[in-house]
Order: C-alpha cells, then sequence, then structure tokens
C-alpha cells in the first residue's frame, strides 16, 4: 500500500496533476458529451484535496479513515452542487469514476519491470478507493435530493392549507388536493387557532379542490367540524361537486347535520344571513 | 332567580376537586335558583376523558334542575384531544368566549319562558 500511496501522490502532484486533470475531463466526456463546463474546477478541487488527504497520511486502503475529511467534504460539496442542478446521480459517480482510466494508465508506465502480484494489488488498492468514492459521492447525491424534496413537502403543506378572513366572524379554508391524517391535522390547528385569535363564529371549508371523498376523507372533515362545533363556533362544507354528493349517498355517510353548499357563494350567503347581515343591491 | 353561575377552571383538575366542584354546583344551583352556569375553560391547556364526562354530567345535573350549561373558552388543543378521544359533548353548549356564552344563556333562558 505504501508504494499505492507514493504513487498516487505523485500522479497528484503538478506538473503531473495537470495533466491527469486534462486526461479525466477528456475520459469523463466520452461517457457524458454535455459534460458540465464547472467540471475542469470540480476536477481541480477534487484532485487537490485528494493529495492534501493523503500527505495528511490517510489510509489509501480505507475510505473510511477520518483523514479523508478534506477529500470527502470536497466530494459532499460536488454532489449538492450536481443535485441542485437537477443532474443525475449517475452522471455525478460516473463523472468520479472516469478518474480511474488516467490513474491506472499512469499505474502501468510507473511500475513497468517491477512485480506483476505488486502490480495487480496496487490495481486493485486504486480501484476499490476510488470506488469508494464514487460511492460516497452517489450516497451524499441521494441525501441532498431527499433533503430537497422534504422541503418542498414541507413548504407544499404549508401552502395548501390557508385560512383567510372571508367577512367579519366568518372564516374560509379552502383545501386543494387530497385530505390525508397528516393534512387534517394541519388544516384542524390553522383552522381551531384562528377561530380563537379572530372570535370567528363561522368556518367554511371549501372542498372544490378535493378530488375524491371516500369514507376516511369523510371521517377527517368530521372530525374538524366536530371539534369546530366543540368550541363553539359552527361550520359550513362548501364546493361539494354532484359526483361526490353521490359518493356519499352511496357509501352512506352520515354528515350529522352539517350544512353543505354546492358553491362558495351559497355558503358565504348562508354565513352572512346567519350572522345577521344583508345585503342589498344599489339601484 | 335567573342568575347565572360563573365557574372558571384554572387549573388542571384532580379527580376529587371534580367530583366536588360537581356537588358545590348542584347545592348552588338549588340555592340561588340560577337559570344559567357559565364554565370557563380557558385557561384549560391538558384534558382527558375524566373532564370530559365531568363537564357532560354538570350539564345534566343543571338541566335536571332546570339551568342552562354553557362552556365558554375552550383551547384548540383541547378540542383536538376531546374530539380524537371520541368524546363529542352532547347536550353541553359551548360558545367561544364569555360574552358569547352570556347571549346562548339568555336565548335559553327566554326558550324556556322563564319570567325575569
Amino acid at each position: 500500500m505504501n508504494n499505492l500511496t507514493t504513487y498516487i501522490l505523485d500522479a497528484l502532484q503538478a506538473p503531473h496533476s495537470a495533466v491527469l486533470i486534462q486526461d479525466w475531463i477528456a475520459e469523463a466526456r466520452t461517457s457524458n458529451p454535455d459534460l458540465a463546463k464547472s467540471a475542469t474546477a470540480d476536477a481541480t478541487e477534487v484532485v487537490a484535496a485528494f493529495g492534501a488527504s493523503l500527505q495528511a497520511g490517510a489510509d489509501a486502503g480505507s475510505f473510511r479513515d477520518p483523514r479523508w475529511l478534506p477529500l470527502q467534504q470536497v466530494l459532499s460539496a460536488l454532489s449538492r452542487s450536481r443535485a441542485a442542478q437537477g443532474q443525475t446521480a449517475g452522471d455525478t459517480s460516473v463523472f468520479v469514476l472516469a478518474l480511474k482510466k488516467p490513474l491506472l494508465d499512469g499505474l502501468q508506465t510507473w511500475a513497468a519491470g517491477g512485480d506483476s502480484a505488486q502490480l495487480m494489488a496496487a490495481f486493485w488498492g486504486l480501484t476499490k478507493l476510488v470506488d469508494s468514492m464514487a460511492q460516497f459521492t452517489a450516497t451524499t447525491f441521494q441525501h441532498a435530493r431527499e433533503e430537497i424534496i422534504n422541503r418542498q413537502q414541507e413548504e407544499l403543506l404549508e401552502l395548501s392549507t390557508p385560512v383567510v378572513k372571508l367577512w367579519d366572524g366568518v372564516l374560509a379554508v379552502p383545501m386543494i388536493g387530497t385530505l390525508d391524517s397528516n393534512r387534517t391535522q394541519i388544516v384542524m390547528e390553522t383552522l381551531l387557532q384562528k377561530i380563537v385569535e379572530t372570535g370567528s363564529e363561522l368556518a367554511i371549508i371549501d372542498i372544490t379542490g378535493v378530488p375524491t371523498v371516500d369514507t376516511l376523507v369523510a371521517q377527517h372533515l368530521l372530525k374538524t367540524v366536530t371539534a369546530i362545533r366543540l368550541m363553539g363556533a359552527d361550520c359550513i362544507i362548501s364546493g361539494i361537486r354532484p359526483q361526490i354528493a353521490q359518493t356519499i349517498v352511496h357509501l352512506g355517510i352520515d354528515l350529522q347535520g352539517i350544512t353543505t353548499k354546492a358553491s362558495l357563494a351559497d355558503a358565504l350567503s348562508l354565513a352572512l344571513q346567519r350572522t345577521g347581515w344583508r345585503v342589498t343591491r344599489q339601484a | 332567580m335567573g342568575a347565572t353561575l360563573l365557574v372558571t377552571i384554572q387549573v388542571d383538575m384532580l379527580d376529587q376537586t371534580a367530583l366536588a366542584l360537581q356537588d358545590d354546583l348542584a347545592e348552588r344551583i338549588a340555592k340561588t335558583g340560577a337559570s344559567g352556569v357559565m364554565i370557563d375553560i380557558s385557561a384549560l391547556e391538558i384534558v382527558d376523558s375524566f373532564v370530559g364526562r365531568m363537564l357532560a354530567s354538570i350539564s345534566g345535573i343543571a338541566r335536571i334542575l332546570s339551568a342552562t350549561t354553557v362552556v365558554v373558552g375552550m383551547q384548540p388543543a383541547v378540542a383536538i384531544t376531546l374530539v380524537e378521544l371520541g368524546l363529542s359533548l352532547e347536550g353541553v353548549k359551548t360558545a367561544l368566549n364569555v360574552e358569547r356564552g352570556l347571549e346562548v344563556l339568555r336565548r335559553a333562558r327566554e326558550e324556556s319562558g322563564l319570567v325575569g
């Protein structure tokens, strides 16, 4: 392994490093003709960190050695930026794997005339090392994408359950998308909190944007309405599409005396009535 | 006659306290001839099924003694817990705050046709 380390260190330093990087980019381009323009800068950073870690005594036989941290950090950064650019995990790990060819070519020249068993050992060691690097990059890529997805999910959840004030004492929640227990919980908490804050007596839940209503969805809606009534306010459900009305009847769902209206306009009209308002048109 | 009793629950209640409250309240309703009982639970942040049942029984006892009960100031977390526990507090009127609660009691008194 000492030999291997010596060889790699040699290959990673100037003036050899310039050629190494060139060959690396060339090899990467054969599998990915649309290689990012930043690739050369990325490659230079990786080579620098690679050399630095080895100089600090990192074990070329195990990528888990903590002294590989500088290189790992550079690979993580590379991974994250590629993930944010929308590239696939495959593209990124193929890029890292492309480093193998120039390094192995150089190894052959460097070890020429030497022991073939030693050459095999060095060959294997180098392959394993670069594979670990590519693997590390792929794993980090995965984590980065998952983080992005999770964050987007949270934002989506927040955006899709706004509680708006329709009138004095009347709140409305336009629901868009499927209603699962997660969203029901959020809607309940947000709506109830707003009811207390504004002292509104009526809440209108509009389900125009809810594609299907089955017994589970109905249960969630009923839970929300019960909670609202417990607190001393009342609820109207609006935006019931004809198909949904049919489904509710067919499934035998009992709406327990909740007022339902086909449109938000009707619900608002009823709400205004109940809270003592009368709307007149000026001639 | 026709007075309203106001009960404010400020601490999380122990079972014995709740039972004592029921006794006390029944006595008071009978003694003062109150027609309305308002239970303010705005300071209550946690409830369990016991408290839920207690509110329902106070309401029942009051009704028999010909008084209306209204629970006011329920916090969102409490409402959610009661729903999750499956307690819908049948027969217990609720209102958002004391003001609205008094409104409810006033209407109930009018409907029952009590004089005064």
